[in-house]
């Protein structure tokens, strides 16, 4: 059971080397940009395909070189969150969370809507178009838009690093109750610790294109596995990454 | 405005009209291809459709005499089989405003189609739908303005249409004299106060064209 993720890629000079897994649980993939945690993240839902490698979730294959299974994104059901959160700008809010779920018989769609609409108290903003909402709001639709068909599986790619930080622990609070009530693997990409470290119950380490520690926050704050996760751990929140990276450990200057 | 030049003004919107209709037919797949896939051959389907925008009408249309013309390629199993052939008639003209209008649908369509951001379609698929279900319901409505404006211009460009229309449908007056060529008659036989309205009422339709094009374009971005 669980997510297994084992992925080889090489794509303009930059290699990508990995293997984890995760249960049922909410893992944070974390490291600087450019790490290769978002290129995983699209792997997994079938938007690249990898050179090598295979995915399963809870014992089905979505893709396997060795096979040559790669099912299209479309026929892999999990709830995909951007970072600029993709909501279309010509669809309403009510047409947007509807889009997610087109192929559910149109009752139980709607009512599923509907009940969204409530729990992430969207109410009143149905006929509104994304660009009329708040930053806060639009979230809670991509939310409510990548879960109404109940997918077995979340990946978030930094949705919440444009917010303002008030609306940003928020936010975190959300993904966690989200994440309780759905009971589903969830995967958040973030390069910020503070944010792996308050919400993540499993944090693994990228370091381009590699991981390089895999464990619970306490573990990753407390016993880095290397030089460069304790700098990368120090080094939050990454102002200016390509600084960080070039400081010496404890130097985040 | 008398019976003739009515019958022009008339038959070149009718010819400019189903001419445009085609062309929404053809132009929008074609334009879907050239921007969302990437086979072997592209390069050359691109040229083909563009070809028409830069060859001279003429030559436009001296292939398709020689595609559809009575002892043509085409022409002739359609001439056998039913005794009629396309020359010389209004579907001619059709024939001809389509060829050379449709670079025009096909390059602002793709532009459009390109301009579509990207995240929004793998949003889609990751949503569950597939490539048609994206194409209609998200890429293409984002990607309206652009084909409006390419529909408005193919239609102006259809209905101005001169040199391979009349090599395809010829100059037979009150059957195939389109506006364009009804003014090459009247200027032919000095009839100048004729063409006058008629060059008039070209230059206005054309310029609002022009004018709503422009206006769609610029939403689009």
């Amino acid at each position: 059971m669980g997510l297994q993720v084992g992925f080889q890629k090489r794509v303009n000079g930059f290699s990508l080397d990995i293997a984890w897994r995760i249960g049922n649980e909410l893992a944070v993939l974390f490291g600087f940009s450019g790490a290769g945690k978002s290129l995983t993240l699209q792997m997994i839902a079938g938007l690249m395909a990898p050179d090598r490698g295979s995915l399963r979730l809870d014992n089905v294959v979505y893709f396997d070189s060795s096979t040559g299974t790669d099912l299209p994104p479309q026929r892999r059901p999990f709830g995909y969150l951007f970072q600029d959160l993709a909501l279309f700008p010509h669809m309403t809010v009510w047409q947007n969370i509807l889009y997610g779920g087109a192929f559910l018989p149109r009752q139980e769609k709607e009512s599923r809507a509907r009940e969204l609409i409530r729990e992430f108290k969207l109410a009143g903003l149905e006929d509104r178009y994304p660009r009329e909402i708040s930053g806060g709001q639009r979230q809670r639709v991509a939310f409510a838009r990548a879960l109404i068909r109940r997918p077995k599986l979340l990946l978030l790619d930094e949705p919440f690093s444009a917010l303002d930080r008030p609306i940003r622990l928020e936010m975190r609070q959300f993904l966690r109750k989200v994440r309780d009530d759905f009971d589903i693997p969830t995967l958040l990409v973030t390069h910020d610790f503070e944010e792996a470290l308050s919400i993540a119950e499993r944090i693994i380490v990228y370091q381009e294109g590699t991981i390089v520690q895999i464990g619970s926050p306490e573990a990753v704050k407390d016993s880095p596995a290397s030089r460069y996760v304790a700098q990368l751990v120090e080094c939050n929140p990454p102002v200016q990454p390509t600084r960080c990276r070039l400081a010496a450990p404890g130097n985040c200057a | 405005m008398e019976g003739p030049l009515l019958f022009s003004v008339r038959l070149s919107l009718q010819v400019a009209a189903v001419a445009t209709v085609l062309i929404l037919l053809v132009g929008i797949p074609v334009a879907y291809l050239l921007a969302r896939r990437d086979f072997r051959g592209r390069e050359l389907l691109d040229m083909v459709f563009t070809l028409p925008l830069v060859l001279p009408p003429t030559v436009t249309g001296y292939y398709l005499v020689v595609l559809f013309g009575r002892n043509g390629l085409i022409g002739r199993f359609v001439h056998e089989w039913t005794g009629w052939s396309i020359m010389f008639t209004w579907y001619a003209a059709v024939l001809a405003s389509f060829v050379v209008a449709l670079p025009l649908m096909v390059k602002t369509t793709r532009a459009a189609i390109e301009s579509v951001d990207k995240n929004l379609i793998a949003a889609s698929y990751t949503l569950g739908h597939g490539e048609i279900g994206t194409a209609v319901q998200v890429i293409l409505p984002l990607a309206k303005r652009g084909i409006l404006a390419g529909t408005v211009i193919s239609f102006a460009r259809a209905m101005g249409e001169f040199g391979a229309t009349l090599m395809l449908a010829g100059n037979l007056p009150g059957r195939t004299d389109t506006m364009p060529i009804a003014i090459y008659s009247l200027a032919g036989s000095g009839e100048w106060s004729k063409a006058h309205g008629m060059v008039l009422l070209m230059t206005v339709l054309s310029g609002l064209f022009i004018y709503l094009a422009n206006r769609y374009a610029k939403r689009v971005i």
